[in-house]
């Protein structure tokens, strides 16, 4: 009997269209009911794509999501003279900087960072659209919210890192570049600046929660795969009527760590250490530069940093030394 | 299957391409910290062979032949720089310079073979204000160089014009300034390490003397204002360092807090002063040369070639691995300015209203002739105003052994307010007090720098 043991799932299941469930009043009908059956994708998930729902608020979030992506790409191809092969050479390198720090929070000319400002401007219009779009969706289907407020959680990092913080900075240069390797040199950058981001406990905690989403992940993912062959994988049913793949699965954690989660709490746990990964995230980059100025001296002073023997010959800066008389 | 054999061999190929750019392992680390920080130095052994290959010094051809016979300044003419040396001597410095910086043009590629005492070609004039730079560093950057020195062969490698060297980068191109504005920054460039950082720290740093530290020194804010540009642009200096030198951060900065000096190594003292010898020999000695240089030497903005860390170092902690080439050729490790006499080339003293300044000789914290009478007016100063204070600072060149010269300072600051107390000005009126800038005092023997200053208020 095929069964599903690989990443590549081998059977699939190809019948008429699934439509879902019937939608109530004052939802427009669907149009379409012959849908797509892909067997690539099929091999992943579903095969079956769509149907689609766009409405008013995801056509909106697309289009101010493209320009945002247009402003930034066409800002990259200028950089390197609209020279396709160069673009895409230095695509990594290339990006939308913010305004310089001589213009605090004003508007900047379009050239000397206004163009960040747009582009930041209109994908966080876009975000947010997509964000009340994932909230009505769900509410439409008469589901819960949890995914419109993970989401939230990863917005709060994103306007965090691009809106709250600098304005609290008072300085548009403070934000994050559109560029992948000047994003990471700009990651670095703010470590140093603010005297190393290890010491920061938000920076700690985020780090903790990241781990530990994906730890849950693979152990939840794996008690699933490894239950399947007694019907684990449908979860919703065993939450309802436990059969022996959740008892096989109880009974195997209990074996091996005296402990474990139930069907559905296990799902508690993974959506709230993900959820607390930005959260946490967002909290400590709000407090560089606003409250702390250097996590490593603030982590001294709580006797969070211990001290270490020192090795070298002490070293005092010569700027200090070179001036000469300290009376 | 074929589709899947097919998809595997895309990734593998996909893989392979995204990690062409990267060295394969394994690499040797070594510790040189506490256990536990991260203080280790990572080095490719395969690199490092060929790095160790092409930074070998030349052997020494001719021994030194010491001072006997007639002086080079009697049998030849416009030796002003070397001529105290035996004619054999000489001889061997011209020839040991020849193979330094041109062996394959040979002596005429700054001498005119019918007349070698004239300075018609360009290359003979720079060729004897480097001659200057070299033992002005020698003498006056032991911070950095100690007592193992730089020859022109440091640089040079063989070359006329040394390999790594830099010129300003050409602003960015706007066209309209409409779209496209790089902020200097976001080139995949071998000086910032390929990174996406300002590709031209060096005129910020090197040229111009912008502020490289921007950690903060206290826990909390306390108004200390550095932008993540401006560390970016400092990151920048690290990288062209870090790279230059073939090292990582540890090599000078300790794991936990790049700003904090304690727990740092010591190397990092010896790189801060390398930073500013960089900074003062394009400033005093190449930038000046600019006109001297014909335009094809020039860079794209027609600025002089100058110097960084790279320049000497070329990719290795020490240059040629810290060999000890310039003992063999003393009269490089002297200047014209440790032979003259202690006081000479002193400014006259400075005896405003308000702000007195005095110079001392090298080494020596009394004041002498013109100077002292700077010491009597500023008395005259302090009497005609009974309730004016005057605060007191102390400073020192940089050459020569640096605790010395710190207890030098205080002892001149400290002779200056015995002299002022002992002419009968209230003791509580005059205070000791710590300068607040250094610049001046970083440029070796400088007569400027051994003074002190007074600040009558």
């Amino acid at each position: 009997m095929a069964d599903y043991q690989n990443l590549f799932t081998q059977v699939q299941a190809i019948g008429p269209s699934n439509l879902g469930v019937p939608l109530g009043e004052g939802h427009s009908p669907r149009t379409g009911t012959d849908l797509p059956q892909v067997h690539l994708f099929g091999r992943l998930g579903m095969p079956q794509i769509g149907p689609v729902y766009l409405g008013p608020l995801g056509i909106a979030s697309i289009i101010f999501g493209v320009a945002s992506f247009n402003i930034i790409g066409f800002n990259m191809l200028a950089q390197v003279n609209w020279d396709i092969v160069q673009f895409v050479r230095q695509l990594f390198w290339l990006s939308l900087e913010p305004p310089a720090p001589e213009y605090g929070l004003s508007l900047p000319p379009l050239n000397q960072g206004g163009w960040w400002l747009m582009a930041g401007g209109f994908l966080t219009v876009s975000i947010l659209l997509w964000w009340v779009r994932m909230y009505t969706r769900a509410r439409a289907l008469g589901m819960g919210t949890h995914v419109a407020w993970a989401f939230a959680a990863a917005i709060w990092l994103f306007l965090v890192l691009g809106f709250i913080r600098p304005v609290l900075m008072g300085s548009w240069s403070e934000a994050v570049p559109f560029g992948i390797f000047p994003h990471l040199d700009w990651t670095a950058a703010f470590s140093i600046r603010y005297g190393n981001l290890f010491y920061n406990p938000f920076h700690a905690l985020s780090i903790a929660f990241l781990y530990g989403a994906t730890l849950l992940f693979a152990m939840h993912g794996a008690t699933i795969l490894a239950v399947s062959r007694f019907g684990g994988e449908r979860e919703l049913e065993q939450i309802a009527d436990r059969g022996t793949a959740s008892e096989r699965a109880a009974l195997f954690w209990r074996w091996t760590m005296g402990f474990n989660a139930t069907t559905e709490s296990i799902h508690r746990w993974a959506w709230w250490f993900a959820v607390l990964c930005p959260l946490t995230g967002g909290i400590g980059i709000l407090l560089t530069g606003t409250v702390v100025d250097n996590w490593f001296l603030w982590a001294v002073k709580h006797g969070v940093a211990p001290p270490y023997p020192l090795v070298f010959p002490p070293a005092v800066d010569p700027a200090t030394l070179l001036q000469g008389v300290k009376p | 299957m074929s589709a899947l054999r097919t998809s595997v061999w895309v990734a593998l190929l996909a893989a392979a391409t995204l990690l062409a750019g990267c060295e394969r392992p394994p690499v040797d680390t070594v510790q040189r910290g506490y256990r536990g920080t991260g203080m280790e130095l990572v080095y490719n052994p395969r690199t490092a062979v060929t790095v160790a290959q092409a930074n070998q010094a030349p052997p020494v051809t001719e021994p030194a032949s010491g001072d006997a016979g007639p002086k080079a300044k009697d049998i030849y003419r416009n030796v002003p720089l070397l001529g105290h040396l035996g004619v054999a001597e000489f001889t061997r410095y011209m020839a040991a310079i020849t193979e330094w910086v041109a062996p394959e043009q040979g002596c005429n590629y700054c001498h005119d073979p019918a007349n070698m005492g004239d300075d018609s070609k360009y290359t003979k004039v720079i060729a004897r204000r480097m001659i200057e730079m070299t033992q002005h560093i020698n003498v006056g950057w032991k911070p950095h160089v100690a007592e193992t020195g730089v020859t022109c062969y440091t640089c040079h490698r063989g070359k006329a014009v040394p390999l790594q060297v830099w010129y300003k980068a050409p602003p960015q191109d706007l066209k309209s300034n409409f779209i496209g504005d790089r902020f200097g920054q976001n080139a995949p460039m071998k000086m910032v390490g390929l990174s996406s950082l300002t590709y031209d720290p060096y005129s910020l740093f090197l040229l111009g003397d912008a502020t490289i530290g921007i950690g903060a020194a206290t826990a909390l804010p306390t108004g200390h204002v550095a932008s993540i540009l401006q560390t970016e642009h400092t990151y920048g200096l690290m990288m062209h360092m870090s790279d230059g030198l073939g090292v990582n951060c540890t090599y000078c900065h300790n794991t936990r807090n790049f700003k904090s000096w304690e727990g740092s190594p010591p190397q990092r003292t010896t790189a801060w002063h390398g930073i500013r010898m960089a900074r003062e020999l394009n400033n005093d000695y190449l930038e000046p040369l600019t006109k001297s240089f014909p335009p094809n030497r020039l860079g794209p903005l027609g600025d002089v070639a100058k110097v960084n860390c790279a320049t000497c170092h070329q990719g290795v902690y020490k240059p040629l691995f810290g060999a000890q080439m310039a003992k063999n050729y003393p009269a490089l490790m002297v200047s014209a300015s440790t032979q003259v006499k202690a006081t000479d080339g002193l400014p006259p003293p400075m005896a405003a209203a308000t702000r007195s300044v005095l110079y001392f000789g090298v080494g020596s914290s009394a004041l002498e002739g013109e100077q002292a009478k700077g010491l009597t007016q500023l008395i005259a100063t302090l009497s005609a105003q009974p309730v004016a204070k005057a605060s007191i600072s102390g400073y020192h060149s940089a050459s020569g052994e640096l605790a010395a010269n710190q207890e030098l300072a205080k002892n001149r600051a400290v002779k200056v307010r015995d002299a002022i107390v002992a002419a009968g000005i209230a003791p509580a009126r005059v205070m000791l007090d710590k300068p607040l800038q250094a610049e001046a005092n970083l440029s070796g023997e400088d007569p400027a720098a051994r003074r002190v200053e007074v600040t009558v208020k």
